[in-house]
C-alpha cells in the first residue's frame, strides 16, 4: 500500500495510563494539605526548609546522574522532589540551612543513587537522610519551635518539647501518665496539628486527607497504613492494659511523633515495601510492633523512622515468603 | 451500570481498559473478492497441512485443497473457485514466510453439496461419532485466535469426562466486535452449533458467557436460548482478560486448572462462539470453513467494520473495504491490542485465527522510555494467574532459566495484563516470553 | 562493674573454642579426597569459565581432563594448543595440536545492502525478535542487528558496527568458544578454520530463499546460482537449498570462486589484492578490517 515503515513489537499494544512520574505527583499532591497546616503552624521556617530541602534533593539527583553516572538526568520522574518533600517534613522547621544539604545529600546520593537510583534502593532515601541528620545533630533535630508563636521567625525561634519527649522524661522521672497528660496538648490538638513537632508530622487530619487521596487514585493500599497503626494501637494497648500509670494510651501513641506520617506516606514507598497484601500487613504490624518497642524501651522518646528501616531490611525475605496465591494449585490432587 | 446485580468474574486480577468498540453497531457485510488469494497451509495449531493439488489445477469452493498432516492438524479447503497459480512460500501474520497455495479466482463456483442458503436448519441427524468426523474433515478449528483443531478437543483423552460446555462469547479485547454482531445477527445458528458440540461431548448443560457490555446479545441469545435445552447465558463483568480459557472457567463453573492441565482435567470444555457457528455450518449445512467474521478497526480508520471474509484475502484488501489505510497508521496488527499480533507488511493473508484487524495511529504505537522497576506490584495485583511478571522479567533477564520455572512462568498466558499496568513501561512481557520458549525448548531437548 | 569485661571475655572465648572444636571434627569429618591433578590442570586453564569447551567451567574440564584417557575431544579453545600441551604435560599424556578456528558472521545485509522495510520497537533481543517475526528487514534469515552475540561473548571479542548495523569479529580477541553461535537465534555464526595468515573465504549469506526472492531484498545474497560450485577445483562448494556452503577442510584458498560470484556473497579476507584490482565495497573494506 503506501511506502512508509510499519512499526512492529510485541503485544500488548496499548498501555495503562499509570506511569512513574504520575505516582510521585499524586504523592506531591498528598502531601500538599500537611503543608499547608505546616506553614500554618510553623510559617516561612516550614516553607524555607521545604525549598532548601526539595532544592537540594533535585540538584543533587542531577548532578549525580548527568556528572558521575553519565546518563540521562531523570528528574523530572518527580521521585527526588518526593524525597526532599519527605526529608523536609521529618526535621524541624528551625534547622540550620546546611544541615538540610547534608540530609538531602545522604538521602540522594547514599541512600538511593549509589543503590542505582529509583527502585532498586533497599531503604526509604528521605527517612536515612532524616535518621543520618538525628543521629549526628541531634540537638538541633529535637529542637521544636512552639507552632504558630513561631510563624514569622526564621531561625531563633522559642523552642518547645514534643508531646513524646515529655512524657519520655516524665516517665524518667517517675511521674504518673494521668499527672503527664495535663501537661500536654489536647488529643483535639494532636488531630489537627497544633503541637511542636516536625513540619510535616503534626497535623493527623491533613495527613489522612493526603492518605484518601493516595488511595483513591490508587497509588497505595490500604493495607501497609492500617496494619502499621493497628499495630501501634495494639501493642501500645496491651502496655497500657498491664499498667495505665505508667504507659500511655494507644490513642496517644498513634497521634503523636509521625506514625500518620510514617504509615501512610514513608512505609508505604513502593520501593521498599513488600509487594503482597500478606506480605504488607506483616510489614505494617511489626514496624508498629518496633516503634511501640523504641518508644517505650528505648533510649529515643520517637520509634517511626527507625522502625521502618529497620523493617525495609526485611522486605526482600517479606517478599520471598509471601508470594501471591497463584492459579491451578488451589486443587492439589491427594497431597 | 448494567441493570444485573451479581456479575460473575473470576477472583483474581485483571484489568479494565477503555473498549472502544467502535465498530459494534455496524452489520457484518460480505467482503468483496479480491483477484487473487494465498491460502497458507498452517493455519491452525499442530502440524501444517500436505498440499494435495498442484499448480494450474481447478478448485471449486469448499474442496480440500491441503490435508490433515496429522492427528493435531486439520484440512485446508479452497475458500475460492478458480486456478491454482501456485504453490509458494508467502508472508503469513507469523511475521514468517510459510507455505501457502496461491488461487487465481474465477466466479465463485461452489463443491456440490453444500447449502450456501441462509435457511436455519435445526434438526441434528448426525451421531456424536459422525460429527466429530465431519468436523475433523471440515477443517473446523477454534475461531477464538489459539485455532486448535476443534476435533481433538471433542475427543476426549480415556478416563477423562466433560461435564459442561462453555462457549465464549466474551470478547474482553478492546476494539473487537466480531463475536458481538455474530452473536447478534447469527444467535440461533451459534445456539443450533453449541447443541451439536453438547452432543458430540455428550454433555447436557452448556453455558454461554458474554461480557455486560454486550446487552443486546446478551438480550438476544437468552431470548433465543430459552427453546433450547441445557444451554443458558451468563453475563459476566467486564473486566480483562474475561475471555481467557482458564478465567473464563473460574468465572463461570468456579473451578480451577490444575497447573500443567487442559480444561478437560476438571470436565470443561471452551469453545468460541465463531467456532459454533462454525460447526453449526459445517453439520447443517455441510460447508467447510473457508469464512469467518473479522472486524477492521482503528480510531482513525474510516469506516471501522465487520466483514465476512474468505480466507486467504490479504488484510490490506480488509483495509481498503474499510476506508483506506489512514496516513498517520503506525501499527497494523492482527487480533486486539492486548494480545495481537503487529503486522510487517498489510499484505498477508487472513487465515482461521484472524479475529480482527487494528490499526494503531503512529503516536500511540510506540512504547514509552523503559525506566526501572519502582516495585510497585501492580504487575503482580492484577496478574490473573498469581504469577509475578517483574520476578520472572528479572529472572529471564538474568538467565536463572530454572528458578522462573519454578515460579511458574509456563502458566503465564501472556495476556498483557501486566505490561498494560507497569508505570514504568518495562517490557515484562517480552522477557517472559522469552524465557517460555527457552524453557520449552529446553524440556524438549531433555525429553 | 569490672566483671562485665571479664565475662565478655570468658563467654566470647569459649565460644570461640566450642566453634572451633567442631570445625576441626566437620573438617576432618566430611573431607573430600580429590586427585591432586585436578587443581594442577585447573591451574593451567586460563579460568575464563567461558564454557567453550562444552563444560560448565574450567573446574569440570580439569576434572574431565584427569578422567579422560586421552585428549583427543577435549580441547579448550582460550587457551589453545598451548595450553592443551600445558594440560597433557601434567597427566603425562600427547595430545594432537589442533588447529585455531574463528567466529565468522555470515550475513552481510548492512543497512545499504539490505533495505529496512519496518521498525521494530521493543527490547533490544535478537532471540525475542526471532520468535516474533522475520525482523526489520525482507530477509527472514539474515542478521538482526540486536547484538545477542555482542552480550555472549566474555572477550570481547564481537561488536556491532555502527555504519552496517553487523556484528564484527575482532580476529586477535576471538578465541572460538562458540558462545555467540549459540546465542545466534539465526545460527548465523560459524567457527571456521582460522586459515594459514588469517586468510579465509566463505560464503557471507545464510538465506535459502529463491535468487530472485533473496537478491530482491538483499543485493549481497547468496542467489545459489551454482557458479562457484562450478569453478571450485577441489570440489569444496556445496550448494544446499538455493545457498552455496564452502567446507573449510576442503578449501584450499584458491579464491575461484571469490571472482565468480556475480553477487559478491563470497568473501575473501586478507588476501593480497589481486593484480586486476576490484573496486572493494565498503562491505569488504570493514570485514577486511575485522
Amino acid at each position: 500500500m503506501s511506502n512508509k515503515k510499519l512499526i512492529v513489537s510485541l503485544s500488548p499494544h496499548t498501555c495503562g495510563k499509570d506511569s512513574v512520574s504520575r505516582i510521585m505527583y499524586d504523592v506531591l499532591i498528598a502531601l500538599m494539605p500537611a503543608f499547608i497546616v505546616s506553614m500554618y503552624m510553623f510559617g516561612f521556617g516550614a516553607l524555607r526548609v521545604t525549598l532548601i530541602a526539595i532544592f537540594s534533593c533535585v540538584l543533587f539527583e542531577y548532578l549525580i546522574q548527568k556528572f558521575m553516572l553519565k546518563v540521562k538526568p531523570t528528574i523530572n520522574d518527580g521521585s527526588a522532589m518526593v524525597t526532599g518533600l519527605l526529608l523536609a517534613f521529618n526535621v524541624p522547621s528551625n534547622l540550620p540551612w546546611w544541615m538540610i544539604i547534608v540530609g538531602s545529600f545522604v538521602a540522594i546520593a547514599i541512600a538511593k543513587m549509589s543503590f542505582g537510583g529509583l527502585g532498586n534502593n533497599p531503604f526509604n532515601p528521605a527517612l536515612v537522610g532524616r535518621v543520618f541528620l538525628f543521629v549526628s545533630f541531634p540537638v538541633a533535630m529535637t529542637s521544636w519551635p512552639v507552632p504558630i508563636l513561631t510563624r514569622f521567625k526564621l531561625v531563633d525561634a522559642v523552642t518547645s518539647a514534643t508531646p513524646l519527649s515529655i512524657v519520655k522524661e516524665g516517665l524518667k522521672n517517675n511521674i504518673a501518665t494521668s499527672e503527664l497528660i495535663t501537661k500536654l496538648p489536647s488529643y483535639a490538638d494532636l488531630f489537627f496539628g497544633k503541637l511542636g513537632g516536625c513540619i510535616g508530622e503534626v497535623s493527623v487530619l491533613a495527613l489522612a486527607l493526603g492518605g484518601i487521596y493516595l488511595l483513591y487514585r490508587k497509588v497505595i493500599s490500604w493495607h501497609i497504613p492500617v496494619a502499621m497503626i493497628g499495630g501501634v494501637a495494639l501493642f501500645s494497648g496491651i502496655l497500657w492494659g498491664f499498667n495505665p500509670e505508667k504507659y500511655m494510651d494507644p490513642m496517644f501513641q498513634i497521634l503523636t511523633g509521625g506514625v500518620f506520617l510514617g504509615a501512610i506516606f514513608m512505609a508505604t514507598d513502593m520501593v521498599t515495601s513488600p509487594m503482597t497484601p500478606k506480605g504488607m500487613i506483616i510489614f505494617g504490624v511489626l514496624i508498629g510492633l518496633i516503634t511501640v518497642v523504641i518508644r517505650v524501651f528505648g533510649a529515643y522518646p520517637e520509634g517511626v523512622s527507625f522502625a521502618i528501616l529497620i523493617m525495609n531490611a526485611f522486605v526482600p525475605l517479606i517478599d520471598k515468603f509471601c508470594k501471591p496465591r497463584k492459579y491451578g494449585f488451589v486443587k492439589v490432587k491427594n497431597d | 451500570m448494567s441493570g444485573y446485580k451479581e456479575l460473575k468474574t473470576f477472583p483474581k486480577g485483571g484489568i479494565h481498559p477503555e473498549g472502544h468498540k467502535i465498530s459494534a453497531d455496524k452489520a457484518i457485510e460480505l467482503l468483496k473478492m479480491p483477484e487473487i488469494v494465498s491460502i497458507p497451509v498452517s493455519q491452525h495449531l499442530g502440524a501444517p497441512a500436505k498440499p494435495i493439488v498442484v499448480a494450474n489445477d481447478i478448485v471449486k469452493v469448499g474442496q480440500v485443497i491441503a490435508e490433515s498432516g496429522g492427528y493435531v492438524s486439520t484440512n485446508i479447503h479452497a475458500s475460492v473457485s478458480g486456478v491454482v497459480s501456485k504453490i509458494d512460500k508467502v508472508m503469513d501474520a507469523s511475521g514468517y514466510k510459510r507455505l501457502a497455495i496461491t488461487i487465481k479466482i474465477d466466479g465463485d463456483d461452489w463443491l456440490e453439496g453444500i447449502d450456501t442458503s441462509l435457511d436455519i436448519k435445526k434438526k441434528i441427524t448426525l451421531s456424536k461419532e459422525e460429527i466429530i468426523s465431519k468436523l475433523q474433515k471440515d477443517g473446523i478449528v477454534g475461531l477464538g485466535g489459539a485455532t486448535f483443531p476443534i476435533h481433538v478437543k471433542l475427543s476426549p483423552p480415556e478416563g477423562k469426562v466433560a461435564d459442561i460446555l462453555l462457549i465464549n462469547g466474551v470478547e474482553c479485547e478492546p476494539f473487537l466486535t466480531a463475536d458481538h454482531r455474530l452473536m447478534l445477527e447469527k444467535g440461533e445458528e451459534v445456539l443450533i452449533g453449541t447443541q451439536i458440540i453438547m452432543q458430540a461431548l455428550g454433555v447436557s448443560k452448556a453455558l454461554i458467557g458474554i461480557e455486560a457490555n454486550k446487552l443486546d446479545a446478551i438480550e438476544h441469545l437468552s431470548n433465543l436460548a430459552k427453546n433450547y435445552s441445557g444451554i443458558s447465558v451468563v453475563v459476566l463483568k467486564v473486566q480483562y482478560p474475561q475471555g481467557a480459557e482458564k478465567q473464563l472457567i473460574e468465572a463461570l463453573t468456579n473451578r480451577q486448572v490444575p497447573i500443567g492441565g487442559l480444561p478437560i482435567d476438571v470436565g470443561v470444555v471452551v469453545q468460541n462462539v465463531g467456532t459454533a457457528f462454525a460447526v453449526y455450518e459445517s453439520v447443517q449445512k455441510n460447508k467447510p470453513l473457508v469464512e469467518r467474521v473479522v472486524t477492521v478497526t482503528g480510531k482513525n480508520l474510516k469506516n471501522p467494520s465487520n466483514f465476512l471474509v474468505r480466507l486467504g484475502i490479504p488484510v490490506s484488501n480488509l483495509i481498503k473495504a474499510a476506508g483506506g489505510l489512514p496516513d498517520q497508521t503506525g501499527k497494523i496488527v492482527s487480533g486486539g491490542p492486548m494480545m495481537g499480533k503487529a503486522l510487517n507488511t498489510p499484505d498477508v493473508p487472513v487465515t482461521k485465527g484472524t479475529s480482527g484487524i487494528l490499526l494503531i495511529s503512529e503516536n500511540e504505537s510506540m512504547r514509552g522510555e523503559v525506566l526501572n522497576c519502582i516495585r510497585c506490584a501492580k504487575c503482580a495485583w492484577h496478574c490473573p494467574l498469581g504469577l509475578e511478571p517483574y520476578l520472572l522479567m528479572n529472572l529471564v533477564e538474568k538467565g536463572f532459566y530454572d528458578q522462573a520455572q519454578q515460579e511458574q512462568i509456563l502458566n503465564c498466558c501472556e495476556c498483557g495484563t501486566c505490561g498494560f499496568t507497569c508505570p514504568a513501561d518495562r517490557p515484562l512481557l517480552d522477557y517472559i516470553r522469552l524465557g517460555k520458549s527457552i524453557i520449552n525448548q529446553k524440556l524438549r531437548e531433555k525429553s | 562493674m569490672n566483671f562485665t569485661i571479664f565475662y565478655t571475655i570468658i563467654s566470647l572465648s569459649s565460644l570461640g573454642i566450642l566453634a572451633g572444636v567442631i570445625l576441626y571434627f566437620v573438617a576432618k569429618k566430611f573431607k573430600v579426597i580429590e586427585d591432586p591433578r585436578i587443581d594442577e590442570v585447573n591451574e593451567a586453564l586460563p579460568a575464563a569459565n567461558c564454557g567453550g569447551c562444552g563444560y560448565p567451567g574450567c573446574r569440570s574440564f580439569a576434572e574431565a581432563c584427569v578422567k579422560a584417557t586421552d585428549l583427543d575431544n577435549l580441547f579448550c579453545p582460550v587457551g589453545g594448543n598451548k595450553g592443551m600441551n600445558d594440560v597433557a604435560k601434567i597427566l603425562g599424556i600427547e595430545v594432537v595440536e589442533k588447529e585455531a578456528m574463528l567466529a565468522v558472521v555470515r550475513c552481510n545485509g548492512s543497512y545499504k545492502n539490505r533495505p529496512r522495510t519496518n521498525i521494530y520497537d521493543g527490547t533490544t533481543s535478537c532471540k525475542i525478535v526471532h520468535n516474533l517475526y522475520s525482523g526489520e528487514t525482507g530477509c527472514s534469515f539474515g542478521c538482526l542487528g540486536l547484538g545477542d552475540c555482542v552480550k555472549s561473548c566474555k572477550f570481547d571479542a564481537i561488536y556491532i558496527d555502527e555504519e552496517t548495523g553487523l556484528p564484527v569479529v575482532d580476529e586477535e580477541k576471538c578465541v572460538s568458544c562458540g558462545a555467540c553461535v549459540k546465542a545466534c537465534p539465526r545460527l548465523l555464526i560459524e567457527l571456521r578454520l582460522k586459515g594459514k595468515a588469517n586468510r579465509r573465504i566463505f560464503v557471507c549469506c545464510s538465506n535459502t530463499e529463491k535468487g530472485g526472492i533473496a537478491r530482491k531484498n538483499c543485493v549481497a545474497a547468496c542467489i545459489g546460482c551454482g557458479k562457484c560450485v562450478e569453478v571450485c577445483p577441489f570440489g569444496a562448494i556445496e550448494m544446499r537449498e538455493n545457498l552455496a556452503y564452502i567446507d573449510y577442510k576442503k578449501c584450499k584458498l584458491c579464491r575461484k570462486c571469490v571472482s565468480a560470484c556475480p553477487t559478491k556473497a563470497i568473501y575473501e579476507i586478507n588476501f593480497p589484492p589481486k593484480k586486476p584490482k576490484i573496486e572493494p565495497t565498503a562491505e569488504i573494506k570493514m570485514e577486511e578490517t575485522n
